[in-house]
């Protein structure tokens, strides 16, 4: 076959490949000084994801993600962006980033800042689109005032302005919601969704875990520079468990109980486990059972370790594996 | 983003930081009041001239010497304008976190950096190049004295601000913003008093002494590049008048016009300083 052949039929193999993550980095390391910053890290975001990064202050977190847009130099490890390696800038023409120290321009005004970030990434974008992007954070009022004169929730909500405004299709938000009031945060909260059905990819880097669990499939712990454990919310929290309040509970209905799962009882409380592959129907059909068993249900809760919980299980597991017990990895 | 296009962007973004920031208000303030000082003085020496108290010869050397003073107080004006816009402009930004989501877009590091140095250039030397025309044409009118060789001098004033910018713009990769301005306006004041020392250890025959304003002068070429202007803004008769080659520790007037080989090295050194820069905003931690 002749290379000219050839090129086509390298381009069918190409086109059919499935797209490259929107994020992915093996082994980064990065040390200040005396102190590990980032120790081996290595993670992935699909297209389309919503991952949260999780972990205590000093775990790393905000390194990983400046050594993934280029702004700090890893001492090891490689990382691409939407396909491309991460020291390439033009990997970065189609991504979004709010940093953690939001601060722009002072003396320029909202859409001034928003048309420099349109200029720098090379996109062209409408000039209605951009003041779309302003109103969309609640700004369309303030597009022609001065940066700064506005407050630190004002200038967070410009930043998320700044990383919607050039059409990314990955966007990294690192604590989008420090500087904002509680309307704010759902506002942040309904963007984060949008992004996700328009199959735009998000890291989400937010010590509000109760944000990180409404709006993430997939969730990465930090600890002290290493992953501490990362997956989907249902492979973190494990199964879900019911708390049922019961009076008259006879040995058959216990029997009942058993059968369904692990059974923990605090007096009248009892928690069970539900089955892995249960599809909805295991909590109706054991109250029925439990009802024709003679048990009186006084309350029936769905329960599910939250993701606080877990998430402080995890970093004491780790505290204990640091003073040389081992721990989950 | 092609790296011109980046050039352009950020150095369009520089100057309007200037013109914002009200550094431009500032200048064109001070330089206002300089020309009416200077246009005032001038008059005053044209008039005594006029009562015949100077020679024709006194009177070009007044004017030279007093033109190269003014001219001394724009470039110092120029310096300490760029100097401490430089700072801010940089480490002011990668300090404060601007430079943040600025740097995450795609563009290259050194190219920002170049669109920052090069708004610093245009305002710089738009600076000494405008206010030093408008003097010129003070000192034309009020004493009738016209410079040998104006454009020369004007480009002499400028590369030394370009000079002086280069090596703001080097700190500015490594120290704070503050200290990047002090210790650049307080190299450049440094490097003149050691080529005004150098000069009169010239004028003592003193080798030792005569040196340290050579050392300085290839250290930092601020005052090299300052004698070459002063040399093409005063007449040549002046040094003549003033009394020979001995005039060296005279600090505004100018025995020699530069040499080709040390213009070169500014040249070199300017490349130098800039690729130090580059080379230390490239590698920095944000």
């Amino acid at each position: 076959m002749t290379a000219a052949a050839e090129a086509p039929a390298v381009a069918d193999l190409v086109a059919g490949l499935p797209p490259a993550p929107a994020i992915w980095c093996s082994g980064l390391r990065k040390r200040y000084g005396r102190h590990q910053a980032v120790d081996g890290i290595s993670l992935e975001v699909q297209r389309g994801d919503v991952v949260g990064l999780l972990g205590p202050n000093g775990a790393g977190k905000t390194t990983v993600i400046k050594m993934l847009l280029g702004l700090v130099r890893p001492d090891a490890g490689e990382a691409m962006l939407l396909g491309r390696p991460a020291a390439d800038p033009s990997a970065r023409s189609r991504v979004g980033y709010l940093p953690e120290l939001f601060r722009y321009q002072p003396w320029l005004n909202a859409a001034e800042v928003l048309a420099l970030h349109v200029r720098l990434s090379g996109i062209h974008v409408p000039g209605r689109d951009q003041r779309e992007r302003l109103a969309l954070v609640g700004l369309a009022d303030r597009a022609g005032d001065r940066v700064g004169g506005f407050s630190k929730g004002m200038q967070q909500r410009l930043g998320l302005a700044v990383a919607l405004v050039a059409g990314p299709e990955l966007v990294v938000l690192d604590e989008p919601t420090s500087a904002l009031d509680p309307v704010g945060r759902v506002d942040v909260r309904d963007i984060v969704l949008a992004l996700k059905a328009q199959g735009v990819a998000v890291l989400l880097n937010s010590h509000l875990i109760g944000e990180v669990e409404r709006v993430c499939d997939r969730v990465v712990i930090l600890d002290r520079g290493r992953v501490a454990a990362s997956g989907t919310l249902a492979e973190l929290l494990g199964q879900r468990e019911v708390r049922l309040h019961l009076g008259d509970v006879s040995p058959e209905a216990e029997a009942r109980l058993a059968a369904t799962g692990a059974v923990e009882r605090a007096r009248e409380w009892f928690t069970v486990a539900l089955p892995p592959d249960d599809d909805g129907t295991a909590v109706p059909d054991l109250v029925r059972d439990l009802v024709a068993l003679g048990a009186r249900v006084h309350a029936v809760e769905p329960a599910r370790i939250s993701l606080e919980e877990r998430l402080l299980g995890i970093l004491r597991a780790g505290d204990a594996a640091s003073n040389g017990h081992g721990g989950p990895r | 983003m092609t790296s011109a296009r980046t050039v352009v962007t950020i150095a369009a973004l520089t100057l309007r930081e200037a013109v914002r920031r009200r550094v431009v208000l500032a200048l064109v303030g001070l330089t206002v009041v300089l020309l009416l000082v200077s246009g005032w003085g001038f008059s005053r020496l044209a008039a005594e001239s006029g009562t015949s108290t100077l020679t024709s010869g006194q009177t070009r050397l007044t004017a030279s010497i007093v033109l190269n003073l003014v001219m001394f107080g724009f470039s110092l004006i120029a310096a300490l304008g760029t100097a401490f816009l430089a700072g801010p402009t940089l480490a002011g930004e990668t300090e404060s976190g601007i430079a943040l989501a600025v740097l995450a877009r795609p563009i290259r590091r050194s190219a920002f950096l170049a669109g920052k140095w090069l708004g610093l250039v245009v305002f710089g030397c738009g600076f000494v190049v405008l206010a030093g025309l408008a003097q010129l044409v003070v000192v034309q009118v009020t004493m009738d004295y016209w410079p040998p060789q104006p454009a020369v001098a004007l480009v002499h004033l400028a590369a030394q601000t370009i000079v002086l910018l280069t090596l703001a713009v080097l700190l500015s990769t490594a120290i704070s913003p503050m200290a990047s301005g002090v210790v650049a306006v307080g190299l450049f004041g440094a490097t003149w008093i050691a080529g005004v020392v150098g000069g009169i250890g010239a004028s003592l025959d003193n080798d030792a002494v005569a040196r340290v304003g050579i050392i300085s002068r290839m250290v930092l070429p601020t005052d090299g590049l300052w004698r070459g202007a002063m040399h093409a803004f005063q007449d040549p008769s002046a040094i003549v008048e003033f009394g020979g080659p001995e005039v060296g520790g005279f600090p505004f007037l100018s025995t020699a016009p530069l040499t080709t080989a040390y213009l070169l090295w500014a040249v070199a050194w300017v490349m130098l300083a800039w690729a130090l820069a580059a080379n230390s905003f490239v590698r920095k931690d944000l």
